[in-house]
């Protein structure tokens, strides 16, 4: 058991500090998508290699060696600071990660860099109304009409789509395949005639994503990644990336940091919340459990840098128990703070920016997204128990 | 970096793991369970060849001098083979506190080679229960003790209301056994009258470290018996048929099991983080232990109670043996403080109480 990163990494984190403390108030808030200032910052973290790190040079990345230490320091001093560590999305966290694995190299020199550098917004149309923990039941079609796919169907959950430029997209290219054969991932403009987006109103009174209707859109036959057929591979080999993101427990510590100060400030008949032994057994159950998944991430983290030691378990249970936990956070804040906690929108009464409720729905959404919670207890149970898959229901 | 065990404490695990499954299986348990004058002595002769007593106890008094890290695997699979013994007591807490406690060497040498027995009484410090309670003048004690453990020492380590560390002997004592639903490991009520007790330790620190210890060694104690449920839980259901299938194929079975995994697989990491920080991480050693003591007692309740509803009426019968485990767990949480005592303390030692 070694805890320490050692002297060279110790001189690495006191570089990201210092450019912190000279430039980190440089950092845009609240920005617009592909806002000069916000491209502007992204351009100066990838200089720095704070952001896009390990993407080749030639694609408008840093090209530094993967260094998962090196990585881990500029999250955590960037939290640490609050500042944006660089724009996410699903371009930049699932479709650039995709393209490097299995793009060509045209398709690498067109998107990589504008994307990264914030300049080109994506969306991923992947599920439908017909096909959601069954994702590979897809039918939004694509049938080769010389030159070009003639896509015609239906995705839902498109987040951002109505801000975005492009799209890359699960179609059904090969109907008589088996289901999970039959499916090809195209990218292609969010402006090209045929395509309808009708924004999708969340429990939250947001409308982050949308149902996003295809109509005889037709897109050049060049821009599949893969071939014909490869969708899933393709479309599976970012799934990880994803689920990797949900459920980060240096964010659970901040929120849980940020508990504790409402606890101390939040009062019932003069009395702080926290002096409240109910509650308060309650907050500590809360902080053990935040304790467990922090150290259970660092255990992963040393399973990534040291070869032969295995966490395959430890990291497939990161998105159920991530998810539910940090609901149940957010949760126990409203929950102190009782009517008060009710407060959402425009409320002289709100705290914490109305943040605490919003969360609260926020992560029921992403309990059932990227994966529910019951998808993650199948896979949990067939790959990390050994467990057998449910028997297929004969068709017909 | 490396958060994780080093190959010689695969090594240790692998070792201790095939002793207990070849000279202490689920026969020989039941056995000192079912049979009152029944002793652990052999058991302890084993661990003792393979050095256990030892780990702690510094090499200058004839221990090995490991940390407490290795320790903790050492516990998870005595819990994961539902194993009696002293362990706790002598192989933990008793050498932390006499090692803090200083001029303590005959006594550690004596822990290390397995030769002296010293159980713990920790109730008048931790809080006394029922008709509990003691007093100590000019050396002599007189009261009872309810629940110390264990019932075969040779001495108890017994912490009063100031957190000040005593050795009585047991042969100035009365000892009645109490008998608890967990078989497998025997407490007793300890009766003073006008007993010597040797005044060890007054500082607080000592007994803290103690307690801190023996409250890490029992959450890796339940991680060990509760991933043993869990493996058991998962190959009853493969082998299990109902409407024709094993019912492992069931959702809801499994299910049940992914929901055990998810709970438990983070408990090891915290176990482990939890001993590496008793040793080395002062600032975040008794925090952690607490946690981990309280957390543990919650994901081994929860398990327990999966487990043998997975196993159905098998799980309810004394047939398979799966009630020690699920006993285990249950003493597991109860003792050195149930989790609401332990979190408040976790929440005491962060300022959060008035």
């Amino acid at each position: 058991m070694d805890l320490s990163f050692g002297p060279e990494y110790e001189q690495f984190r006191e570089e990201v500090r210092d450019f912190l403390n000279e430039h980190g108030g440089d950092a845009p808030k609240n920005a617009a998508l592909r806002s000069p200032e916000l491209i502007a910052w992204q351009k100066r973290l990838i200089e720095h290699g704070y952001t896009a790190r390990t993407i080749p040079k030639e694609y408008g990345g840093y090209g530094a060696e993967p260094n998962i230490i090196q990585s881990r320091i500029i999250a955590e001093e960037f939290a640490a600071a609050r500042v944006s560590a660089g724009m996410g999305g699903q371009g930049i966290s699932m479709l650039v990660p995709t393209l490097l694995e299995l793009g060509s190299e045209e398709q690498k020199q067109q998107f990589i860099r504008p994307t990264i550098e914030g300049e080109m917004i994506w969306c991923q149309g992947y599920s439908e109304p017909g096909a959601g923990s069954d994702l590979a039941s897809l039918t939004t079609s694509a049938v080769l009409d010389g030159d070009e796919w003639v896509v015609n169907g239906q995705k839902i959950w498109t987040s951002t789509a109505h801000l975005a430029d492009w799209i890359f997209c699960l179609v059904r290219t090969e109907p008589d395949a088996p289901k999970h054969k039959g499916i090809s991932f195209l990218l292609f403009k969010m402006d090209t005639p045929g395509i309808e987006v009708r924004p999708l109103v969340d429990m939250t009174g947001v409308a982050n994503f949308n149902e996003t209707f295809f109509t005889d859109v037709r897109v050049p036959k060049g821009q599949i990644v893969g071939a014909r057929g490869q969708g899933w591979q393709v479309a599976n080999s970012i799934l990880g990336f994803e689920r990797d993101s949900l459920g980060d427990p240096n964010i659970m510590l901040t929120r849980l940091n940020a508990l504790i100060e409402l606890m101390k400030t939040e009062t019932i008949d003069g009395i702080r919340m926290i002096d409240n032994p109910v509650y308060r057994d309650r907050l500590m159950q809360i902080q053990g459990r935040v304790m467990a998944m922090q150290f259970n991430d660092l255990r992963i983290l040393s399973s990534r840098i040291n070869k032969g030691q295995d966490a395959g378990l430890a990291r497939m249970v990161v998105k159920l128990q991530g998810t539910e936990l940090r609901h149940e956070l957010e949760g126990l804040a409203v929950d102190i703070m009782g009517e008060v906690g009710l407060a959402f929108g425009k409320n002289p009464y709100l705290r914490g920016g109305g943040s605490w409720q919003n969360q609260y729905m926020f992560f029921l959404g992403l309990i059932i997204g990227g994966g529910t919670s019951q998808i993650q207890k199948n896979i949990i149970s067939e790959r990390g128990l050994d467990m057998p898959r449910e028997p297929k229901v004969q068709e017909g | 970096m490396q958060f994780g065990l080093s190959e010689e404490q695969v090594l240790l695990q692998d070792n201790v793991n095939r002793f207990l499954s070849d000279q202490v299986p689920l026969d020989r348990v039941r056995q000192y369970a079912e049979e009152d004058g029944n002793t652990d002595a052999d058991i302890w002769k084993g661990l003792t060849e393979l050095g256990i007593p030892a780990l702690l106890v510094p090499e200058a008094n004839g221990g090995i001098g490991l940390n407490p890290l290795d320790a903790a695997i050492v516990a998870e699979c005595l819990g994961y083979h539902v194993t009696p013994g002293p362990f706790l007591g002598s192989a933990i807490m008793a050498p932390v506190a006499l090692t803090r406690a200083g001029g303590q060497e005959e006594r550690l040498g004596q822990l290390a080679a397995g030769e002296l027995r010293i159980g713990i009484a920790f109730g008048e410090a931790m809080g006394t229960r029922a008709d509990a309670g003691f007093s100590i003048e000019d050396g002599k004690i007189n009261g009872k003790s309810l629940f110390a453990f264990d019932a075969e020492a040779d001495a108890y380590l017994v912490a009063d209301k100031n957190r000040c560390l005593h050795v009585v002997s047991a042969a100035d004592v009365s000892r009645t056994p109490l008998v608890t639903v967990d078989k497998t490991r025997r407490t007793v009520e300890l009766s003073y009258n006008n007993s010597p007790a040797e005044l060890i330790s007054d500082d607080p620190v000592a007994y803290e470290a103690c307690l801190d210890a023996g409250r890490v060694m029992l959450a890796a104690d339940t991680l060990g018996a509760a991933q043993n449920m869990l493996d058991q839980a998962v190959a009853y259901a493969k082998e299990r048929k109902q409407f024709n299938r094993a019912i492992a194929s069931f959702q809801a079975v499994k299910h049940m099991c992914a929901e055990m995994a998810a709970q438990l697989e983070p408990c090891r990491a915290m176990v482990w983080f939890a001993a590496h920080a008793l040793a080395e991480l002062p600032d975040e050693a008794r925090l952690t232990a607490c946690h981990t003591k309280a957390h543990l007692a919650e994901v081994g309740k929860s398990v327990a109670k999966t487990a043998t509803e997975v196993h159905g009426g098998m799980g309810f019968t004394d047939l398979l043996g799966l009630h020690y485990w699920f006993k285990r767990c249950g003493s597991n949480r109860q003792w050195l403080g149930a989790p609401e005592f332990v979190r408040e303390e976790a929440a005491r030692l962060q300022g959060l109480t008035a």
